[in-house]
């Protein structure tokens, strides 16, 4: 059976969520072998074991945390050079698509980016034109690069006791262009990960600034805050939480939009959400018609009683 | 400072987006064009550098006939000039072939010091092409850029990626911008007169020297095998607050099992 790599998504060895969301995906294409680069292995071996990595390509190096993406390209392409895997799987988000692009000119393969599944066959699934669109694709050469969103699949533990193989890391001058001077780490909020959060609450313009009430019900329902992008303009909210077309893109189990119009900008981000929650004042906000409940009403009033009123039935 | 700004023509989101039936393209005849907004903050970070000092900014677009409004546009805003990279072979290409044909301009070009992208287009989306380029041209590239400065002949560079990053690289490079960068000016009257006196050339493949036979449609290394338009979401129950609308909202989230 063909390898399937998996590009492991860390930071210093803690594995994120998406990479154990693309072992499962793995699992039933192919033979799951997780490619590590970077640094702190140790950290991420029993989580790669749990998700059923049978091999583990091992690049440990701190340089590649000094440069953007062109050393994991590099070293990705050549451990896929000598695997002849079937498939590379990376996570869909900034780094991951860069890398992607570059392996496929490197690989002289096809890449698809932005699936939301992967069938056994390598047929995918992707989400087009502001959600309007489903859209089935397959890479045609060479091996297929695909980059996939982040919450596909839920991630289902297998255990085993993988391979290790070390690869030795050279980086050519080529790929040391672009050097990363300061990293200014996500600050710690207590709270999922967007991307991978199961519930999001987000605000919009109407929130008038007072994000309080949007920050209390996504803890009550032990979610994680959005914005709008006129939230994040007005500085209201950070920037790393804008949903939508240029902010990030959810897929959660539930969507709560509060004081939201529904852009289409914002739609693209958000269109995939299994069930969408709204509270708008406004009757006729387009964000209704995507609606599976909603309030008309004072967003400030709705979400502070919403959110007594759940605490007051966990107990 | 030779600067080249890649810019794309796409159908207006605004609009009812679809695919061609008979080659799942992306329908380009039966919706209105525009210059992808998410490439005006590439064009406007471009004319920045210009306005304040010695930069050359050449517009560049591949794609059918109606691609020529992105120049357009782009030369309004305040662009020098424009190259229009147009051939029926074209048609159907994906992000590797394009990013071939690109790479293939810019050295046609030559001395290009800076490339300047959008950080997607707002139709395919794919966010690869610029990183491609970088691979093939063996430029420098910083993707997803919210501030970009320049000191001492290096790139200075806020990337808000997953987190946010300081990054420096030589020139050249290929810098990819975000919507947090600048506010894209619009065309001026006096912009549109001057736009109409402004070079564009047209260059095809051969121009190139890119094989017809290794882009567009029947090359492309991946293939769509089915566009199904989703379902219209249906519309739930919409309640007005009378003064019970927070416990309503608790009651569906306790139906659905989210408590
Ligand atoms: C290139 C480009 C990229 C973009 N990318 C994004 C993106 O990634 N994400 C994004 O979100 N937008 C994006 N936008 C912007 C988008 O077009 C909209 O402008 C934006 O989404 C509007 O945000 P909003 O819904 O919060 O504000 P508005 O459209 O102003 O809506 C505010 C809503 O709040 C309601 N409201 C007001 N007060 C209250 C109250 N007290 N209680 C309840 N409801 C209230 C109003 O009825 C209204 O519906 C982009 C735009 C462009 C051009």
């Amino acid at each position: 059976m063909a390898e399937i790599l998996v590009l492991v998504d860390h930071v210093d060895g803690a594995v994120r969520k998406t990479t154990t969301e693309l072992l499962t995906i793995a699992r039933r294409i192919g033979e799951p072998a997780a490619v590590f680069l970077g640094s702190g292995y140790e950290a991420a071996r029993d989580t790669l074991a749990r998700f059923g990595a049978v091999k583990v390509y091992v690049a440990e190096s701190p340089e590649f945390d000094d440069y953007l993406v062109a050393p994991h390209a590099e070293v990705l392409a050549q451990i896929a050079s000598t695997a002849q895997p079937s498939a590379v799987l990376v996570t869909s988000n900034p780094d991951g698509k860069e890398i992607a692009g570059r392996l496929a000119v490197k690989l002289e393969s096809g890449v698809i980016t932005d699936a939301v599944d992967v069938d056994s066959d390598l047929t995918t699934t992707q989400s087009v034109f502001a959600g309007g669109y489903t859209v089935n694709a397959r890479v045609t050469q060479g091996t297929a690069i695909i980059t996939v969103k982040p919450n596909a699949v839920t991630p289902e533990p297998a255990e085993t006791t993988p391979v290790e193989e070390k690869v030795a890391v050279t980086i050519s001058d080529a790929a040391k262009r672009a050097k990363v001077v300061a990293r200014t780490a996500r600050a710690a909020t207590g709270r999922p990960e967007l991307t991978e959060a199961a519930i999001v609450v987000s605000g919009g313009r109407g929130t008038g600034g007072e994000f309080g009430p949007v920050e209390a019900l996504a803890d009550a329902l032990g979610g994680a805050v959005g914005a709008s992008r006129a939230a994040v303009d007005s500085g209201w909210y950070p920037h790393s939480h804008q949903v939508g077309q240029t902010g990030k893109t959810v897929s959660p189990q539930l969507y709560i939009a509060a004081g939201i119009s529904g852009a289409i900008q914002h739609r693209a981000g958000m269109q995939t959400s299994k069930t969408i929650v709204v509270v708008n004042k406004d009757a006729e906000a387009p964000i209704f018609s995507m609606a599976d409940f909603g309030v008309v009403g004072d967003l400030h009033t709705v979400l502070r009683q919403a959110t007594e009123e759940i605490e007051k039935r966990k107990g | 400072m030779k600067i080249v700004v890649l810019v794309k023509h796409v159908p207006d989101a605004a609009a009812d987006r679809g695919f061609n039936e008979s080659d799942h393209t992306t329908d380009r005849a039966g919706v209105d064009g525009i210059l992808s907004e998410l490439d005006e903050y590439a064009v406007e970070e471009a004319l920045k550098l210009s306005d304040s000092g010695e930069a050359d900014v050449i517009a560049v677009t591949m794609g059918p006939d109606g691609a020529l409004d992105a120049i357009k546009r782009s030369l309004q805003m305040g662009a020098a000039s424009g190259v229009h990279v147009v051939d029926d072979a074209l048609h159907g290409s994906d992000a590797v072939a394009t990013s071939k044909v690109l790479a293939a301009a810019i050295s046609k070009l030559g001395d290009v010091n800076l490339v300047l992208t959008g950080m997607a287009s707002t139709d395919g989306g794919m966010s690869v092409v610029p990183a491609m380029l970088a691979e093939r041209l063996g430029f420098a590239h910083i993707g997803f850029v919210g501030e970009l400065g320049f000191a001492d002949g290096k790139v200075s560079a806020r990337r808000d990626a997953d987190v946010t990053e300081t990054v420096e690289a030589s020139l050249p490079a290929v810098v990819s911008v975000t919507d947090q960068i600048n506010e894209p000016r619009y065309p001026s009257f006096k912009g549109i007169m001057a736009a109409k006196k402004k070079p564009v050339e047209t260059w095809s493949l051969a121009d190139l020297g890119v094989d017809a036979g290794s882009v567009g449609l029947s090359a492309a290394w991946s293939v769509v095998e089915a566009v199904t338009a989703r379902p219209e979401r249906t519309q739930g129950e919409i309640v007005t607050d009378e003064g019970d609308g927070g416990v309503k909202v608790a009651e569906y989230l306790a139906g659905q099992k989210f408590i």
